[in-house]
């Protein structure tokens, strides 16, 4: 028997009796479960593209999937040795001239370490907070390392995994996969409360954003 | 499975064991060594930090504002997450069992600790068995409060703090002075210094522009990161009903403990928990906008148990009473176990503003630092000198209003420092002084006798109309304020005068 665990649960329930409140917790879930725009909307998308923007990401908006050859290659310019995840589409590094290593079987860190960058897709965007996020189970995102050490992500989002809020979003992830939520590149506010961007995580932040153009 | 009967016998006489406990503090983190008016009075008097500090709270206060008033269902998020905390702490025993069945089924390793000691020594037993003599470590309160580090240089291991804020602190064998930001109370021309003083690899051409700063802790902490065996992190959100943890960070160093090294220790203050995975969307919206006035903190990560061919292969969680049962004790107090550590109440205190987080002496500053640390650490009779924290606060009411949780601190500020007086065992000046005052109000003759004493008051204010210094008890008051000299006439005494007579 583990003597710490009986007496913190008995100590806690004591307390939890003695401190009752005197009628039971109702939760009032009155804020709002979904944002302004629906999910996959020119709108919602368009605000995305806003709020990575004002978190120092550099989008390019596409029409659809054949032009993102075109800007994944762009983003990584002059890039020699780049990551990707097992099941990232091949069309994606179409434009592509430098090595491509895929995760499969996983790099080391040492490797991950000597290349330029990483190109993933992502579970769900947050238009509300420039956030997208990675679920490690799914093969175009991959391990959470790939992520990390490298120097450049370059991250491709659809409209149709672009939500407006952060419910929305909760309620479309797996809990029990590893998830990082990402809203720019790694940053700091240690140093008298200002906002520096690039510390230890990729220091440079790419996404493609990828239909619901809005007609203009 | 069978229950052997000594085995038996020990766990009724444990439950019966099982009252609400004070937190152990072998290090002193929960308390400092002076009374907070003493404290305070030395920080006032240091401009550096009165302009580094105003500088901060200021830059903060206004990004804040501003990112709370892009949500227009802000009031309904903060009583969300009001109800939440309340709902988990009248079932906190459950939901955490059933953290424990979430974690366990998932591969991870649940630990119990009752005080600071008991926690640091899970983690040191945890980090030998690995055979290894270093950890990175993300920012934690919990491990601060125990005084981990110590406790693991004790052990030969050496603790690699990796937030940049802690780092600086670690560098300059500083104490934190803010939860989110515990450097705040340094500049960065005095962060130069010390990454130039204590970094053995640095750049001596090192300037004081914040984005070079952050480079030479990134190259500083690069290959410690790439090579660690072990990485401890604290809790933001523990989902009950999951198994799943969370951490909230900006710049990577979280994502780094938290993936590279093959062993992960987790420790947790068991009130970090919420019931449910929903619950995360009513957090991620309160706490980034809050903590640091962003819409989002640039990383969260999320994880359940142990992931096969992903991050850390060994997971272990500590879960820490420290003092917590006795905050859960109280149907009020408890609130203060709601708070999730986004500092916005520091950032918009008057007092804290001008005193900075080092004069509370607790490693939790501010207004809900003044009603937790009393709280956890209990009030031992009139010369502890949390017994005087709850007095740090003009009751202004900006605190509340910041709170992202609605936790009531004016209200729990009044409790404390009613709490503080029963802890007296003998009369304080301010006994003394309302006693006087009562026998004095009694009677007109009494009274009038009083105000003659006044004229004292002024020859004691000088010309300069203040008076600064008085002896015990009245001391109690002088220590903290200044009193304004006696006005040359009472209010009955100029009756008297203008109308004749009583």
């Amino acid at each position: 028997m583990d003597v710490a665990r009986e007496e913190v649960l008995a100590r806690l329930r004591s307390a939890r009796d003695a401190g009752a409140p005197p009628t039971p917790v109702v939760v009032p879930r009155k804020y709002r479960p979904a944002g302004r725009y629906a999910p996959g909307s020119a709108q919602a998308v368009a605000r995305l593209d806003e709020t990575l923007t004002d978190y120092r990401a550099t989008v390019t908006r596409v029409g659809s999937e054949a032009d993102v050859a075109a800007a994944v290659a762009a983003f990584l310019g002059s890039a020699s040795g780049i990551v990707v995840p097992p099941g990232l589409p091949a069309e994606w590094l179409a434009g592509f001239v430098g090595e491509v290593h895929r995760d499969t079987p996983p790099l080391t860190v040492d490797a991950l370490d000597h290349l330029d960058a990483v190109v993933t897709g992502a579970a769900v965007a947050i238009a509300d907070t420039g956030t997208f996020v990675l679920d490690s189970g799914s093969p175009d995102q991959g391990r959470r390392v790939i992520t990390l050490v490298p120097d450049h992500h370059v991250c491709v989002i659809r409209a149709a995994d672009v939500v407006c809020s952060v419910p929305e979003a909760i309620a479309r992830l797996d809990p029990t996969r590893p998830l990082t939520f990402v809203s720019g590149p790694s940053a700091t506010s240690d140093i008298e409360l200002d906002r520096v961007e690039g510390v230890h995580g990729p220091r440079r932040l790419d996404v493609v954003l990828v239909g619901a153009l809005t007609r203009s | 499975m069978s229950v052997h009967p000594g085995r038996a016998a020990q766990r009724s006489r444990t439950v019966e064991l099982g009252m609400p406990t004070v937190a152990s503090d072998p290090h002193r983190h929960l308390r400092g060594t002076e009374s907070f008016p003493a404290a305070a009075h030395k920080a006032l008097a240091d401009t550096q930090l009165r302009r580094n500090l105003g500088h901060a709270t200021r830059t903060i206060r206004a990004k804040r504002a501003g990112v709370v008033s892009e949500v227009d269902d802000w009031e309904e998020l903060r009583r969300a997450g009001e109800a939440i905390k309340a709902d988990t702490m009248a079932r906190l025993p459950e939901l955490l069992v059933e953290l424990e069945s979430q974690v366990t089924a998932r591969g991870g390793v649940v630990h119990w600790a009752r005080d600071a000691e008991e926690a640091n020594r899970i983690v040191v037993d945890l980090v030998r068995g690995t055979g290894a003599d270093e950890v990175v470590k993300v920012k934690s309160m919990a491990t601060q409060e125990t005084g981990l580090n110590e406790a693991l240089e004790g052990a030969g291991i050496a603790a690699l703090e990796t937030d940049l804020a802690e780092l600086i602190v670690q560098l300059s064998h500083d104490r934190p002075s803010h939860f989110l930001v515990p450097a705040i109370h340094r500049n960065r021309a005095e962060i130069r210094e010390i990454f130039l003083r204590e970094m053995p690899d640095v750049d001596p051409s090192l300037t004081d522009e914040p984005r070079r700063l952050a480079m030479a802790a990134r190259a500083h902490l690069r290959r410690k990161f790439l090579a660690a065996k072990v990485g401890i992190s604290g809790v933001n959100f523990a989902v009950a009903d999951t198994g799943t943890i969370s951490v909230v960070e900006s710049e990577g160093n979280g994502r780094m403990c938290l993936t590279l090294p093959e062993t992960l220790i987790t420790v947790m203050g068991v009130e970090k928990l919420v019931p449910t995975w929903a619950d995360l969307e009513v957090f991620l919206q309160l706490l980034p906008r809050s903590s640091t006035g962003e819409r989002m903190n640039p990383y969260t990560s999320t994880w359940t148990g142990v992931t096969p061919g992903d991050g850390p292969q060994a997971f272990h969680l500590v879960l820490l009473d420290n003092g917590r049962s006795n905050v859960l004790a109280d149907r009020d107090g408890r609130q203060a176990l709601h708070c999730i550590r986004c500092s916005a109440c520091l950032n918009v205190c008057p007092v804290y503003e001008r005193t900075g987080g080092h004069a509370y002496g607790s490693i939790y500053p501010g207004p809900i630092g003044a009603v937790l640390s009393p709280q956890l650490t209990g009030i031992d009779g009139p010369d502890d000198v949390n017994a005087s924290l709850p007095y740090a606060s003009s009751l202004c009411g900006a605190c509340f209003d910041a709170c992202p949780v609605r936790i009531d601190i004016p209200n729990l500020l009044v409790q404390q420092r009613a709490a503080a007086v029963d802890a007296h065992t003998r009369p304080t000046g301010q006994d003394v002084a309302m006693q006087a005052a009562a026998i004095a109000m009694t009677t007109p003759g009494r009274f009038k006798l009083a105000e003659r004493a006044l004229g004292v008051g002024r020859v004691l204010a000088g010309r300069k109309g203040r008076i600064t210094s008085l002896p015990w008890p009245a001391s109690g008051w002088t220590n903290a304020r200044d009193l304004p000299a006696p006005p040359a006439e009472t209010f009955r005494q100029w009756w008297a005068r203008t109308h004749g007579g009583d």
